[in-house]
């Protein structure tokens, strides 16, 4: 049962950091109708930002500077979005007109590009880092189980952040807004709203959650190029099963999957790898549109 | 006319190629070229993007190697098997991912590849993060040694040509023309009355068994399966090679996998750095070079017609 509990714990660990990368996707797919295969890329930048910031500035650039945990969750989203909106405005914005796979293979290109520059200078089997707060070291006593403290922090922090962003969206002015821009981009632009900044925001806006959930990632796994390799194609995946329709569609399968990963970890660890990919043969069989999408 | 042209260049080039330049590597570049091929007959011509094509191509090296290796299959056998492997899959594959569309499509695909790397991996029979190693060549109806550089080499040429004479009597048929005619405008084949979808998964399946076919073979030329060719980085490896040749058209592709494979080859000893270049071509390619090199022969010479013949008219 401990067994069990703790893997639950670990699961829905896993399943926030699913939750907010489906869920930049999702915001992504929304007002750009790409999807973004640079996105385990961006988190594996934000995690970077995080190592460098720390570890590497002085021997690096010469500044005698460091920038610890709590700046990091500014900074590498910051940074990641700031590089997110730049790649939008010079590039995607060209491909609008063109098959939305022309979007999917532009980002692969960028994919490319920021894991080989990082493989250069990083070890690819991966970097410590170092710079987990002295607050959020040691384990939580949760009555019934001790869980690491560290990882609860990321879950609850994660979670306000997903909510958040779902409330933005579906409950504010500003949300109405870009609901309006992805039901219908002209007769938005004709009311007097921005529609061009707003997706290039939106897509800034995608990529900071993106590098934010590397940061958050940073102590708990090592940084390394490849971080976001694999993980990206579990999001598709995820993606898929939950369709892109909704924003707390993407949230809520991304926590749940995480959990069955984790589950599947106790059970028949040999299968955790590929269990989503085996749901989503399920729900490609039995619900095509994924479970929160709309039939087209 | 052009086609015959090119056509003829391919077929010199690879009669001599195994004279002017290290026979493995022109085999390797004659396998990438009909994998590229394969996915072209996807994506140029059903207008299908499959990023999960390594699946195929990388899963029936394995199934191959396994077959010549521990069940003493001769060569051809071994060929037949892992390409047949590949046709299952492509047909289970192809089930699930054409019931979604666009980039839905291209997703789906991915994620189901990476079911069959994972099980490259862990598989007991794949040898793991080092990949089936050891596979024997054997002899050619029991006569001719492929242990002989040459005799290997045209007969992966000959392979090769088989592959690619099928993937263009398909798209030259009337069945690529309803392919096309999904890729230019799906509900209107549909309501022309062709089954679009039984048109979708055929495509799809012949797609991945060509595929399966330069896989099989390149594991018989390595005497190797290897890990790296089941990675999703293969499977958009071969979307590259496509692209940069010129999707859509017959001899693109061949010309892309020679390109894009031989630039890998040159530039290995820069370790990471090649993958930061292919990154950039992809990028540019994208952003300003969508026809591809035959393609943006084929638009110049379409122009220079489409110019005459409205000069004769004045």
């Amino acid at each position: 049962m401990q067994l069990i509990t703790a893997q639950a714990l670990l699961g829905l660990n896993v399943g926030v950091f699913y939750a907010m990368l489906s869920l930049g996707l999702a915001v992504i797919f929304g007002l750009l109708n790409i999807i973004n295969f640079a996105h385990g890329a961006m988190y594996m930048l934000g995690a970077f930002v995080a190592l460098i910031g720390y570890s590497y500035l002085e021997q690096w650039f010469g500044i005698s500077l460091q920038i610890g945990f709590w700046g990091s969750l500014i900074m590498a989203p910051l940074v990641v979005g700031l590089l997110g909106i730049i790649i939008e405005r010079t590039m995607l914005k060209r491909l609008a007109n063109l098959d939305h796979i022309y979007g999917l293979l532009l980002t692969f290109g960028i994919t490319l590009i920021l894991q080989g520059l990082f493989a250069n200078y990083f070890n690819v089997s991966g970097t410590p880092y170092p710079g987990q707060p002295e607050v959020l070291s040691g384990v939580l006593n949760l009555g019934f189980m001790y869980f690491p403290t560290y990882r609860m922090f990321a879950i609850v922090f994660s979670l306000v952040v997903c909510f958040a962003t779902w409330y933005v969206i579906e409950h504010t002015r500003l949300g109405s807004r870009l609901r309006a821009g992805v039901e219908n981009p002209q007769l938005t632009q004709a009311f007097g709203l921005n529609v061009p900044l707003m997706v290039t925001l939106t897509f800034g806006f995608g990529a900071a959650l993106a590098g934010l959930a590397g940061v958050l990632a940073a102590p708990i796994y090592s940084v390394s190029p490849l971080m976001g390799a694999d993980l990206i194609i579990v999001v598709f995946a995820v993606v898929v099963i939950g369709g892109m329709g909704s924003i707390m569609g993407a949230i809520l399968t991304g926590l749940a999957l995480g959990l069955v990963e984790g589950m599947t970890k106790v059970f028949y660890p040999p299968a955790a790898n590929t269990v989503i990919f085996f749901l989503m043969v399920l729900v490609l069989l039995f619900r095509p549109a994924g479970l929160f999408g709309k039939e087209q | 006319m052009m086609n015959k042209v090119l056509f003829a260049i391919m077929l010199i080039a690879g009669l001599i190629a195994p004279f002017l330049a290290y026979p493995v590597f022109v085999m390797d570049l004659l396998c990438f070229a009909l994998f590229a091929c394969a996915f072209n007959l996807l994506l140029g011509y059903a207008g299908l993007l499959s990023f999960g094509h390594a699946a195929f191509f990388g899963g029936a090296a394995y199934i191959a190697g396994h077959a010549l290796k521990v069940w003493g299959f001769p060569p051809l056998l071994g060929i037949l098997t892992g390409t047949a492997f590949a046709f299952l899959i492509g047909i289970v594959f192809g089930f699930l991912a054409i019931r979604r569309q666009g980039i839905y499509f291209a997703m789906v695909t991915l994620a189901l590849a990476q079911i069959i790397y994972f099980l490259c991996l862990q598989l007991p029979f794949t040898g793991g993060e080092n990949g089936l190693q050891g596979i024997p060549r054997g002899e050619l109806f029991g006569l001719f040694s492929l242990d002989n550089e040459l005799t290997m080499y045209y007969l992966v040429f000959a392979i090769f040509l088989i592959g690619f004479g099928i993937i263009y009597r398909t798209v030259h048929s009337p069945f690529g023309e309803v392919l096309q005619a999904i890729r230019e405008n799906e509900p209107r084949a549909l309501s022309l009355g062709y089954d679009v979808d039984r048109f979708k998964l055929l495509a799809f399946v012949l797609s991945a068994t060509m595929a399966g076919l330069a896989g099989s073979t390149k594991a018989l030329v390595f005497q190797f399966a290897s890990l790296t060719s089941a990675h999703w980085q293969t499977s958009g490896e071969v979307v590259l090679m496509t692209l940069v040749g010129g999707l859509g058209t017959v001899f693109g592709p061949v010309l892309g996998a020679v390109t894009v494979a031989t630039l890998t080859h040159e530039l290995g000893s820069f370790g990471s750095w090649v993958q930061v270049i292919l990154g950039t071509i992809f990028v540019i390619v994208v952003l300003v070079f969508r026809r591809g090199i035959i393609g943006e022969i084929h638009h110049f010479v379409e122009q220079r017609k489409a110019a005459r013949t409205s000069a004769d008219n004045d």
